[in-house]
């Protein structure tokens, strides 16, 4: 066996997070608009299907995401950015995109990560979304 | 204010064990609190209390045991004095 790498060393980080698509669907009929601008971008908002299943749907995805950002940026305790400083954004062409914004922004700087990724899944009441980063020049703000 | 508290993890927080019997500093992530159920318990507390969290107190560590929501909500004046009955409580969230 050959030494092992830090995955620090190899410039890449990963984060995962998964999220109940029915405990996001209860939220937002629970706290409306309160619950959606706390957490998500107009950007988010606007994207989101208007039909409650199918709206949860994507913004549990995004939830996750945010989460999953949250761990590949390894904020200090109590640290953590907020959830709109991390916008999911689809692409024309189907597939979604980062953006950082802020304290998420100020965070990816500091650790040089500066290109990144996400991909989000559901299956049945489970949204998930994993989030890869590697250092270079930053590519992830709006 | 511990019984509103208690309430509104029984009613938001999908903790495995009855609210009722979490320790003050137990922490509740590892009795089932997530991140997302966090911010429906941050959420309900500001409706139950009348208050409301600034982003300064937007953070993991406010809602990982009851001493440290009644310390968050203390910083927010509940608990100040005469007058700081909630009121306000609206009861179990719709599931």
């Amino acid at each position: 066996m050959g030494a092992a790498m830090g995955i620090d060393s190899a410039g890449v980080r990963v984060g995962i997070d998964v999220v109940s698509v029915s405990e996001v669907e209860a939220a937002v009929a629970r706290f409306g608009p309160r619950y959606e601008r706390l957490l998500f971008t107009d950007g988010e908002r606007d994207d989101a299907p208007p039909a409650p299943r199918s709206r949860a749907e994507s913004l549990a995805a995004r939830f996750a995401a945010k989460e999953a950002a949250f761990k590949v940026l390894r904020p200090a305790p109590g640290g953590a950015p907020r959830w709109r400083d991390v916008e999911v954004r689809r692409h024309p062409q189907g597939w979604c995109e980062i953006l950082l914004r802020g304290g998420a922004a100020s965070l990816a700087r500091q650790a040089g990560l500066g290109r990144w990724s996400v991909s989000l899944t559901h299956h049945g009441d489970v949204a998930a979304a994993v989030v890869a980063a590697v250092e270079g020049p930053a590519a992830w703000t709006s | 204010m511990d019984e509103l508290i208690r309430s509104v993890l029984g009613d938001h927080a999908r903790l495995h064990v009855e609210a009722t019997a979490v320790g003050d500093d137990q922490d509740l992530y590892s009795v089932g609190l997530t991140s997302h159920a966090s911010v429906t318990v941050m959420l309900a507390l500001e409706d139950a209390f009348g208050v409301e969290f600034p982003d300064s107190l937007l953070n993991r560590q406010t809602f990982s045991s009851v001493s440290r929501i009644r310390a968050a909500l203390a910083e927010l004046g509940v608990g100040a004095g005469p007058g700081d009955s909630p009121g306000l409580a609206t009861g179990s969230g719709g599931r």
